[in-house]
């Protein structure tokens, strides 16, 4: 099937199979492996990107289900090399330790923060229930998105 | 000190995690490239009658089908420890081939793979193969293994123990302390079986070149050369020197990434067989079944104690599970590195463990973040809470009498053990007190019995845990077992013009080392953090390496380095000395030069640099470069410890756990980046929590898994668990130049027996002493109504 998606500010056009994954879309055809794959139910959220302007899963829908639509993935979210806020608090409040949930963190954390703007800790957890992290024990992730939040609201 | 050791220097690896641009081993695409799926096993215990390939191979887009019978599968992986039976048998060592031939022994064992030129098209291919099975009845509990009449995993040997091991002081003896005791505290539990969960599955590339006749294999491991070892002596019988092991960035490993599995050895084998790439990727199902699982112990225990409540003896049985076959640590895991920790911080002087590990019908049991420390942590922790309450003792005053008094290792010798080791520094008082007063211990007894009065279940728990880390004198593993040395390698090239790349046998999967090790390089050569890098990862850039395991990274890789840089600063003396045209020991070395003592003559690190590959001018007889590997081989474990305490809330209705308050006071010895220490144990708790409320492995009684994938294995998630307060105490590691003691363990090993303990606390006026792990809900209000 022929579809045309704007990931990251660039259209595309590709003919596909139907039962390719979004995340398999954009990680063999476009190489944007930025986006991981971490589980196959939708558990994981380590390929959480945006579409429409809203974090999903991408493992959770198909290629095809995105014709027509806006996605940002993680590779979107740094201007050239100023990294995004979220991406700079991350790194100040040491959010990542492996980097394999990383990606998926950052796009639900910009969806967490897009939504409640000062959100508190209890909100942050709740936001982060669809992604796992193995290494940090969330502690960090945690501080890295109030840090992110003070950013973007200052 | 210097710029950089001790600071939080944030992490020079994030950029590229941030951006979407690491390189882990699925996101490499080579020309020519196929990939791969596997026909696995739908029993846990079957005969093979037969396997029909014929429908796959003529499949759209198949390049090759094999099966067991295809000349892969001669040697099998090979195990890398050996623990014998008491009596002197040898451990019972089975065949763990690359393809089953004819017999399965655990769900989800391999049959056959399909390559193909997409991954959908050796998916659709693998369901066109047709196995033909006979299940045969499973065991997959390490005690009903042991049971007379237990479905045998391998035929050959009259029952499923791999071998029967004890450590300690004589049986005799510390039963007959017991007996004596003026109390015994017992336990009986399970240990739960775990499964590690780094969030990025396994994942291999196996190139062979037909032009170049070398393989190059991309993989998802801890410690590249290891696997390059066991693969080519082992399992493949292929020349070492023609085999390349490339693991970039690896997204977590926690023990599971260690071993030599056997997709790896497969892939490398039929790459060759094909003449071209070949790649496989687990997905998180195939994870559940074959990344190698932790813990598993059946335990049995009694702790006896004298009438001031000074421990007199310990003795433990427990049936530890194997799995089907033997993973490359696993007869380590419940033995070396579980029964030497059996002391604790204690001055216990009797002490004798028991261990019968069989093979069940699962898939392999080996190191899982821990590994054996965590459990024999546990016991001890356990025990201590329990009969604190059963004496009616205070739980930290029943620790205070029987800490280990302080100790440096230097002015006073190191510890004796009665579990064979020497511990090599401790100061074991500080941490409990500073814990207690973090959270508030003296008044927390009277803020219980004031929500106990509103309905309201509050409870503390302590655990005062030590384990063996920086594995490990190459001699004294050795003569347990081990089938490898276990020293590392740190190679310094100091380049001509000063810059200086570290190849180091250390593996990075999330520690940080591109940072930390950069950081301590940079100040022992007083340059520039920017002047230094540390490459990792690829057995054609790294002359040789262990990998990272057992919070070995910088204790033994950190000290290969530190051994590298002082060769470096010795030969570089004797270049400035005939540039300043004065005696070496007239000189002395700081901030990056070398300088005449009392005045202020002096050559900088970049000159000398440049002058040891131009040697123009140039001391007589001084080979050109500046360029030193070493070996560096620990002369003891080390022995970080401290002190975690976990409040917690019972809710009276549902019976879940929150975890109000986690407090850790660990003391990993000299800390080069705080931050990332932290980060370590703030992540290991979590793994520790996780193991004390929710994770659990379960397979039924035909040995399949019920807990097969995130929908009901269940992992800790962000609002699960508290913000981490972490603190510390130093005591240095008196036996490495960086008196460094390791801290990637630590956060899992102390933690779960506080969780449980703290929630066996909330409920001790119900009755309740002790309750399986994971305490769920469901579990806890079970065992408030009884």
């Amino acid at each position: 099937m022929q579809i045309t998606v704007t990931i990251n500010g660039k259209q595309y056009s590709h003919d596909i199979e139907p039962r390719i994954s979004l995340t398999q879309y954009l990680r063999e055809t476009l190489e944007l492996t930025g986006t991981h794959i971490g589980c196959d139910t939708s558990s994981c959220g380590a390929c959480t990107i945006t579409l429409d302007g809203n974090a999903v899963k991408s493992c959770t829908l198909l290629a095809v289900q995105a014709d027509g639509c806006e996605i940002t993935t993680i590779e979107g979210m740094a201007d050239g090399d100023a990294m995004h806020p979220i991406q700079e608090a991350f790194k100040e409040e040491h959010g990542l330790q492996c980097g394999f949930c990383t990606p998926g963190m950052v796009m639900t954390a910009a969806d967490i923060l897009k939504n409640n703007p000062s959100p508190t800790e209890e909100e942050i957890r709740h936001g982060l229930e669809g992604n796992f992290c193995r290494c940090t024990g969330y502690h960090n992730i945690v501080k890295s998105i109030q840090l992110a939040a003070d950013k973007i609201n200052s | 000190m210097g710029k950089y050791i001790g600071k939080s220097i944030k992490r020079r690896e994030d950029a590229r995690f941030l951006k979407g641009a690491g390189k882990y081993t699925d996101d490499i695409k080579l020309p020519k490239m196929t990939h791969s799926a596997f026909v696995r096993s739908p029993y846990a215990h079957a005969k093979v009658l037969s396997i029909d390939t014929s429908a796959a191979q003529k499949a759209e887009g198949v390049v090759a089908v094999f099966t067991g019978h295809d000349g892969c599968g001669t040697y099998g992986v090979p195990c890398g420890w050996q623990v014998n039976f008491k009596d002197g048998e040898t451990m019972r060592e089975p065949l763990h081939p690359l393809l089953a031939k004819d017999k399965i022994n655990h769900l989800g064992e391999a049959v056959a793979i399909v390559i193909a030129e997409t991954l959908e098209l050796a998916r659709d291919a693998a369901e066109l193969v047709e196995v033909e099975y006979e299940e045969l009845p499973a065991v997959t509990d390490p005690k009903k293994a042991m049971e007379a009449g237990a479905p045998l995993v391998h035929d050959q040997w009259k029952d499923n123990a791999a071998f029967d091991w004890c450590i300690g002081n004589d049986r005799a003896e510390v039963e007959t302390a017991l007996a004596n005791a003026h109390h015994v505290t017992e336990m009986e539990y399970r240990n739960q079986r775990l499964a590690p969960n780094a969030m990025e599955p396994r994942s291999y590339i196996a190139d062979y070149d037909v032009n170049a006749d070398k393989w190059t294999l991309y993989t998802s491991t801890q410690n590249p050369h290891l696997i390059r070892l066991l693969m080519c002596a082992f399992a493949l019988g292929i020349p070492e020197h023609k085999v390349r092991i490339v693991s970039y960035d690896v997204g977590g490993g926690f023990g599971s990434k260690i071993y030599h599995y056997t997709e790896e050895a497969l892939l490398t084998w039929a790459s060759k067989e094909i003449g071209r790439p070949i790649k496989w990727t687990s997905d998180r199902s195939e994870a559940f079944l074959t990344d190698a699982h932790g813990r598993d112990h059946y335990v049995t225990s009694k702790m006896g104690f004298d009438k001031e409540g000074k421990i007199v003896a310990h003795l433990t049985d427990e049936y530890c599970a194997m799995g089907a076959y033997l993973s490359t640590f696993a007869p380590a895991v419940p033995t070396y590195l579980h029964g030497t920790l059996f002391q604790g911080v204690y001055t216990t002087p009797l002490i004798h463990l028991n261990v019968v590990a069989p093979f069940t019908h699962t898939v392999a049991v080996d190191a899982y973040r821990g590994a054996g420390r965590p459990e024999a942590t546990y016991l001890l922790e356990r025990l201590i809470s329990k009969a604190a309450k059963e004496m009616n003792i205070d739980p930290a005053e029943l620790r205070f009498k029987n800490f280990i008094p302080a100790f440096d290792g230097v002015e006073q010798p190191g510890y004796q053990t009665q579990v064979a080791l020497q511990y090599d520094s401790g100061n074991y008082v500080p941490t409990l007190k500073k814990g207690l007063e973090m959270v508030g211990y003296e008044d927390f007894r009277m803020e219980q019995a004031e929500a106990r009065k509103n309905g309201k279940l509050l409870g503390i728990g302590l655990s005062t845990w030590i384990e063996g880390c920086g594995i490990a004198p190459s001699a004294v593993v050795g003569a347990l077992g081990a089938r490898a040395g276990l020293y590392e390698v740190g190679h310094v090239r100091v380049q001509p013009t000063g810059k200086v790349s570290v190849f180091t046998g250390s593996h990075s999967h999330g520690q940080g080392h591109e940072t930390v090790f950069a950081q301590f390089v940079a100040d022992k050569l007083g340059i520039d953090m920017d002047d230094v890098d540390i490459e990792h990862g690829d057995t054609d850039q790294v002359a040789f390496g262990m990998g990272t395991y057992g919070s070995r990274s910088l204790s033994v890789g950190g000290s290969a380095i530190i051994k590298s840089i002082d060769k470096i600063l010795e030969k570089g003396a004797k270049i400035a000395a005939h540039k300043l045209e004065a005696a070496e020991e007239d000189l002395e070395y700081a901030e990056g030069k070398w300088t005449v003592k009392g005045t202020d003559k002096s050559v900088s690190f970049g000159d000398v640099s440049l002058t040891a590959y131009v040697p123009h001018d140039y001391p007589e007889g001084l080979e050109p470069g500046l360029d030193f590997s070493s070996f560096y081989d620990p002369t003891n474990f080390t022995y970080p410890f401290g002190t975690h305490i976990a409040v917690v809330e019972v809710c009276q209705d549902t019976g879940k756990i929150d975890i109000k308050r986690f407090v850790t006071v660990d003391d990993v010895g000299n800390v080069m980046n705080p931050m990332i220490v932290d980060g370590q144990i703030q992540g290991g708790v979590v793994q520790g929590i996780g193991q004390a409320l929710l994770e659990e492995v379960v397979y039924d009684e035909y040995g399949q898994m019920i807990t097969g994938s995130y929908m009901d294995y269940a992992m800790p998630r962000a609002d699960d668990v508290p913000m981490i307060e972490t603190e510390r105490t130093v005591t240095p590691c008196p036996h490495n130049p960086l008196g460094v003691k390791g801290a990637g363990e630590a956060g899992a090993i102390g933690s779960t027996p506080a969780v449980v303990s703290a929630v066996v606390d909330a409920l001790a006026h119900l009755g309740v002493t002790d309750i399986q792990m994971p305490l769920t809900p469901q579990r806890v209000w079970k065992a408030m109504q009884n």
